[in-house]
């Protein structure tokens, strides 16, 4: 499976050299850009960082190093392992952060002080099990929404100007959805389609896409009665000149509200399947769940559920942030010129 | 006078409504000649508005233009033409211009790519000469610093600059009749004066007719050649400019003048027309003026009046008129 997810990355590195070539020639996108950049900078270089780490944790190879070990032959290693090398970092039971001894016995650590965050039950270095759950969270969140959306925009914008049929017919889907408890519905799905990165994610993306669907019809809905669409229509606009023109950029600003939205609603559900026992393997979700005991334990063991909360709260807030100001800067009427 | 080129002949508008429909626009007859500037007058709600979306044939669902209507334009049926044609005619041949400036634009985009969407619909141009064009247009339509107001967006602009961006929208193919729908009822009176002189200007200099939909007397004084006069639904008098201005022949006519507040009658009760205009589908039987016309008599409120031709230009469809005519009374 490591090549689907090294194609993977060659295509998003491709695509974003791609936007950053095309980007800067529109003056329009090219400043709103900038703005963005100056206005938040902190949380686009903390969502860089995110990015970065979820990359390198995507491309992996299998070489003659790892196929010598007998734990790890034939399960190729990412840039991430291969920094951390975690094998080598690993130790008994748990420690506490950068100690010395084991937290229970007080026996003296194999590598006394690396452990920024302390280690797990099974010895696991805390940091990197975080650094892991990155490209996990990434494609939750990502994967999903990038699924969702241009759906949800099909249906609801062709729901909301066509009207009649398609209205009826995508209008009685949400319904339908929206009439089965979201949760019981994902549990149900998982169950059929079983546990994996992109069958969440489907499950994930058939559950997701009706709140949005119902603000794309709704808004639709409103702006094919515009004075500008009717301008359009009598400059002799064809029905996807005006969707294109006048209708989807002015429920852009929305698209992005609910990419943000939705992005970290996702990567929090993923919690509560975690919770439920069917999250994805080496999620934060999972380490929180497992803090569930440690918790419960005297002294408290707080490092695990810290480093899964902390990474998942970062990359949460920032993209709310990011989104919050792309709606300001992207949107005109909310604009302030200069700061 | 040459050949009219737009000839709508007994066009007919009906909203489903209780008893099968509505008709808001009854047999409306209207010639545009080469050129001229018609003015189409009305109280509001009676039918002006919807006979110019007629003629784009953009009348709002579920609206629907009744058979035997016709509009023909260069010597072709609109309402027959295929879907794909029609939008070919609609903003190169037809341009038309909205009441509201305010929301007419696009609020995301800047009014320059705006301006360059109406070019790049019918016209094959490169992106350097459609820019030209706009440029051009901008200063035919008098928006001064065209340059930065190209990139600027509607939000930036003063409700008479978006009418004027409108303009040129709507001129950026030259074409041969313009539509204006109450162009000036969303603008202040001296913004008014300006707009409508250039409308005036475009139509002296292209050559595009117009037909101006307005209720306000004051801007028919201003720009136009010829009057046609609507009431509920239906072309109760036509006539040229001077013909209606100064020897009004129908009653419904002679009460809007009326109206029309005048420096000389300060202090004076100003006068009205008396009651309301019926709503759509409520049309009172026979001249549907009667409830209102202080000279109504026996014919009036069971037959509907004949147009009747006052001189070579003049018609007004009234039983008084008809009969002081047959009587040969002189007005």
């Amino acid at each position: 499976m490591h090549w689907v997810s090294n194609a993977v990355v060659l295509l998003l590195v491709l695509g974003a050299i791609w936007l950053a070539r095309v980007v800067p020639r529109e003056r329009y996108w090219r400043e709103n850009a900038l703005e963005l950049w100056r206005r938040r900078r902190v949380a686009i270089a903390v969502i860089a960082a995110y990015l970065l780490i979820g990359l390198l944790d995507s491309i992996a190879w299998v070489d003659a190093a790892s196929e010598a070990n007998a734990l790890t032959s034939g399960r190729p290693a990412t840039i991430v392992d291969r920094i951390f090398k975690p094998e080598s970092l690993k130790e008994a039971s748990y420690s506490a952060p950068l100690a010395s001894v084991s937290f229970y016995g007080g026996q003296p650590l194999a590598h006394p002080g690396a452990h920024l965050l302390g280690t797990d039950l099974l010895g696991r270095d805390v940091v990197y099990r975080t650094l892991k759950g990155v490209r996990v969270a990434l494609l939750i969140g990502g994967l999903t929404s990038l699924v969702v959306i241009p759906i949800a925009l099909l249906f609801g914008v062709s729901a909301g100007y066509w009207g009649k049929r398609i209205d009826d017919a995508v209008f009685f889907a949400m319904t339908v959805l929206a009439s089965v408890p979201n949760l019981l519905l994902l549990i149900a799905l998982i169950m059929v389609l079983g546990k994996g990165t992109v069958q969440v994610c489907v499950a994930l993306g058939v559950t997701g896409w009706v709140h949005f669907c119902r603000i794309a019809r709704g808004e639709t809905l409103k702006l094919r009665e515009a004075d500008y669409v009717a301008a359009a229509r009598a400059l002799g606009v064809s029905d996807a000149g005006i969707i294109r023109r006048h209708i989807l950029p002015n429920i852009a600003h929305l698209v992005i509200i609910t990419f943000a939205l939705s992005f970290t609603a996702l990567v929090l559900s993923e919690t509560i399947l975690s919770y439920l026992g069917i999250g994805l393997d080496g999620s934060w979700g999972q380490m929180i769940d497992q803090a569930r005991n440690e918790l419960s334990r005297t002294p408290v063991i707080w490092w695990n559920l810290a480093g899964a909360s902390i990474a998942l709260f970062t990359l949460v807030l920032s993209v709310n942030i990011i989104a919050d100001a792309m709606r300001d800067v992207i949107d005109p009427r909310t604009r302030r010129e200069g700061r | 006078m040459s050949a009219p080129f737009l000839a709508v002949d007994r066009l007919s508008i009906s909203f489903p409504g209780e008893g099968g429909g509505v008709r808001v626009v009854d047999r409306v007859s209207l010639n545009i000649s080469a050129g001229e500037t018609l003015a189409l007058v009305g109280e509001s709600g009676c039918g002006k508005s919807m006979t110019a979306l007629a003629i784009m044939r953009l009348v709002p669902k579920p609206g629907r233009i009744e058979d035997g209507s016709r509009i023909e334009f260069e010597g072709r049926d609109l309402l027959t033409l295929p879907v794909p044609e029609m939008r070919g005619v609609r903003g190169a041949k037809i341009g038309m211009i909205f009441q509201e400036p305010m929301t007419s634009l696009n609020p995301v985009t800047t009014v320059g790519d705006q301006v360059m969407e109406a070019i790049e619909l019918h016209a094959g141009l490169s992106r350097e000469a459609t820019r030209a064009r706009v440029m051009e247009l901008f200063a035919l339509v008098g928006i001064p610093d065209p340059k930065s107001r190209f990139a600027a967006y509607p939000h930036q602009l003063s409700g008479g600059l978006k009418q004027r961006v409108m303009i040129a929208m709507a001129m950026a193919m030259r074409p041969k009749l313009l539509i204006a729908d109450e162009p000036t009822t969303a603008l202040d009176a001296t913004i008014r004066a300006q707009i409508l002189e250039l409308l005036r200007d475009l139509s002296a200099k292209t050559g595009t007719a117009v037909l101006l939909i307005t209720h306000d007397f004051g801007v028919v004084n201003e720009v136009a050649d010829r009057v046609a006069v609507m009431y509920a639904g239906q072309i109760v008098e036509e006539g040229t400019r001077l013909e209606l201005l100064s020897r009004p022949r129908h009653p419904y006519t002679q009460g809007l003048l009326r109206s029309i507040p005048k420096p000389e009658a300060r202090g004076h009760r100003l006068e009205e027309i008396k009651g309301a205009v019926p709503r759509p589908g409520h049309w009172p039987s026979g001249c549907r003026f009667h409830t209102r016309c202080p000279f109504a008599f026996e014919p009036c409120p069971t037959k509907e009046p004949v147009r009747t031709s006052v001189s070579a230009t003049q018609a007004a469809s009234c039983h008084l008129v008809a009969r002081e005519l047959a009587q040969g009374a002189r007005p």
